[in-house]
């Protein structure tokens, strides 16, 4: 695999990040312009004078990196060069701040593939609740206490705003399910106009697990149904990663600092159950399971 | 000053080719002439006929540009960002709740040395919600890096647009400009103008070849963090770069004034201020009235001048100095207030003196606030006080002009 993002950049060690940007640049080839917004993408990889990027690459604001995209899609179409655009931003630029550029560059229609990796909250400030942070997470902004179980709301469906947005490719992916990501990439690339994958991307310090166990974790999360994985095609939804053995959403759980709560406080279970009830739902909604098995198991 | 242009035309050629037109119109025009390959745009009053006019040419196929219908300013700005990184000619324009909305882009591109030149069409900032004229809007991004033009008829704001582009995309400035007109006052007006012809423009205005742009095959990281050890050096190449755009607006203005035959000042323009006594600074189109004003107080025997800002950022320091350093008193009128302190062109102008020989009394006038007149018989207040400041000495430093006691 060539690695379009040098090592000897900053970011943690366990971080999903660099793996998916280069599972993302490889895909797409050295054919490429990147545009970040602000987060731990830039700080990690461009402190000046040094660049960990061997592609084309474009920082300028937190909430602004699908402007910035439209910008130099425009300007390519303008000068007739065939550059595939990208955006590769995290969670909070996307999901809150950014989200009228999004919408914006949606709307007009831009040439622009939009990559979302998912940690789930704003990481690089230190581990506060964004609206991709999932129910029942402990976050800086969103703590568990005496009378909490952390973040009260449900996670924003930002790839269903992408679909109402006839985003013609729209897709969630996983950095545990490499070939997965890289097949989704060349897809959206091979679609004209603009495509959304939002990835799932573990964060070592955010979610507070064993470092070495990044895909570990990224996978539990497609096995116990709370991170499916599918993909639309002009609206349809064309494809889903169907699971094998569904596991309970307490194996995810457990493995994360972010839900230890869960496990202590009095009244836990039921947050469990709830948590469970969402995965459940998934599995439906999306058809995650084969004919008949809707059971979950557990490994223990 | 007065310039004469190479290729001086009789007067009755240049009557034939006067057109009247409406401001935007005659700006639009001159956006077109410069062949931006990237325009950005969000309907905002009393920008707004601007950009239609653009978009109205790119439909007719007169105008070869990617015209981005975006969804605010904020992405307007954002997406001029990405295109002038990608080696676009870049042309947005707006005016204040929406340059407001700009804010954290200006300083981005002008930070990153993007030569993106925009038309601000002044109005005020609300609360209280105001769509008419004054200079609030650009004058408090003063500091975001842009260079600053302001001006004082339309003609002046058509001409200054490829003028903003050869300075902007000099390779030893790359900093964006704004170039300033008073909002419905000139935007809205119909004026007769010289409309600039197309072999004309491309005669003035080279192509734009930008050095460093995103390129697969030569991959650069624009727009990377600086820590401490290399912030307070960009920010000095910057504040440099503002330096060298002192000398190189007014080569521009010569070298428009000779080839268009029309002349505005370089950094500064001055009227009857050779032997003036009381020297009336200002920026924009109450410029006009203030001259004809200046006319009739001449006849009556009153020594008044005039120095009109055109460069508000770089601020033209020097030229100042010498324009002023006969003047027995100086008045500034300016539409714009920073509360809690007096008006940003008095501050600026008495800083530009302090440490010169010249000590006379400064005065300022905020004036002409969310869109109210500045009459004939404003500007004569004006003058009555700066002479009784000369003479009495000064009771108001600032004052707002033609306050109405009755409201307060």
């Amino acid at each position: 695999m060539e690695k379009f993002l040098a090592p000897g950049h900053r970011a943690c060690a366990g971080c999903s990040m660099p793996t998916v940007i280069n599972l993302v640049l490889d895909a797409a080839g050295p054919n490429t312009i990147v545009a970040t917004p602000t987060g731990c993408i830039e700080v990690t990889t461009t402190p000046y004078p040094e660049s960990a990027w061997r592609v084309p690459w474009i920082h300028s604001l937190f909430e602004n990196a699908a402007a910035v995209a439209s910008g130099i899609e425009a300007a390519l179409k303008h000068f007739g060069k065939n550059h595939n655009v990208f955006v590769i931003a995290g969670d909070g630029s996307t999901l809150d701040i950014g989200m009228g550029c999004i919408s914006g560059m949606f709307d007009r229609g831009h040439n622009v593939k939009y990559v979302c990796y998912d940690n789930e909250a704003y990481m690089n400030t230190g581990v506060q609740r964004s609206s991709s942070t999932p129910p029942c997470t402990s976050t800086t902004t969103t703590p568990s206490g005496k009378i909490s179980f952390g973040n009260p709301r449900p996670k924003k469906d930002m790839p269903a705003i992408a679909v109402a947005h006839r985003v013609p490719y729209v897709a969630t992916a996983s950095v545990a399910y490499p070939v997965d990501l890289r097949r989704k990439v060349k897809r959206a690339i091979s679609i004209p106009g603009p495509a959304y994958i939002q990835v799932n991307a573990p964060c070592i310090t955010g979610w507070s697990f064993e470092a070495g166990t990044t895909v570990e974790i990224a996978r539990l999360a497609v096995e116990t149904c709370l991170w499916p994985l599918y993909e639309y095609v002009n609206g349809e939804l064309v494809g889903v990663k169907k699971i094998h053995v569904k596991r309970p959403v307490e194996d995810y759980l457990k493995a994360q600092g972010r839900y230890r709560h869960l496990f202590r406080m009095k009244g836990g279970e039921e947050m469990i159950r709830v948590l469970q009830q969402m995965a459940d739902d998934n599995a439906r909604k999306f058809g995650l399971l084969y004919e008949g098995d809707l059971t979950c198991t557990s490994e223990e | 000053m007065k310039m004469i242009a190479k290729e001086e035309l009789s007067l009755k050629e240049r009557m034939a080719r006067m057109k009247v037109v409406e401001g935007s119109y005659a700006v639009a025009h001159a956006v077109k002439c410069c062949s931006p390959d990237v325009i950005s745009a969000y309907p905002i009053t009393p920008q707004t006929h601007i950009v239609e006019h653009l978009s109205q040419f790119v439909a007719d196929g007169e105008l070869d540009s990617e015209f981005l219908t975006v969804d605010s300013e904020f992405s307007a700005m954002s997406s001029l960002v990405g295109a002038s990184a990608a080696g676009a000619r870049c042309y947005s324009s707006t005016t204040s709740q929406g340059l407001a909305l700009m804010w954290e882009v200006l300083y981005n591109a002008s930070g990153m040395r993007l030569p993106i030149v925009m038309t601000v069409a002044n109005r005020a900032l609300s609360a209280p919600l105001n769509i008419w004229n004054d200079q609030q809007d650009s004058v408090g991004a003063r500091d975001s890096g842009w260079i600053q033009l302001y001006a004082e008829d339309v003609q002046e704001a058509a001409d200054a647009i490829p003028q903003a582009y050869k300075i902007a995309e000099d390779p030893e400035i790359l900093t964006p400009v704004m170039v300033c007109m008073d909002g419905f006052i000139l935007t809205h007006v119909y004026e007769p103008v010289e409309l600039l012809s197309q072999e004309e423009v491309d005669r003035f205005l080279p192509p734009y070849r930008p050095k460093h742009i995103l390129d697969p095959e030569n991959p650069k990281t624009f727009g990377a963090f600086a820590d401490p050890s290399y912030f307070t050096e960009l920010r000095y190449m910057q504040w440099d770069a503002h330096r060298r755009a002192l000398k190189k607006i007014e080569a521009v203005a010569v070298e428009f004034a000779e080839q268009f035959g029309r002349w505005y000042g370089g950094l500064i323009d001055t009227y009857h201020a050779e032997d003036a006594e009381v020297m009336i600074v200002t920026m924009g189109s109450v410029i006009g009235t203030i001259k004809d004003c200046i006319d009739d107080m001449r006849s009556e025997g009153l020594k008044v001048g005039l120095v009109k800002i055109r460069s508000y950022r770089p601020f033209p320091t020097e030229a100042l100095r010498k324009a002023l350093k006969d003047a027995e008193v100086i008045a500034v009128i300016e539409k714009d207030v920073t509360v809690g302190n007096e008006g940003a062109l008095l501050t600026d102008l008495k800083a530009a003196l302090y440490n010169t020989p010249t000590r006379i009394p400064v005065i300022g006038f905020p004036a002409g606030l969310g869109g109210r007149d500045i009459t004939i018989r404003d500007i004569r207040r004006v003058v009555d006080k700066a002479i009784a400041a000369r003479d009495r000495g000064i009771e108001a430093e600032m004052e707002f002009l033609s306050l109405r006691e009755d409201l307060l």
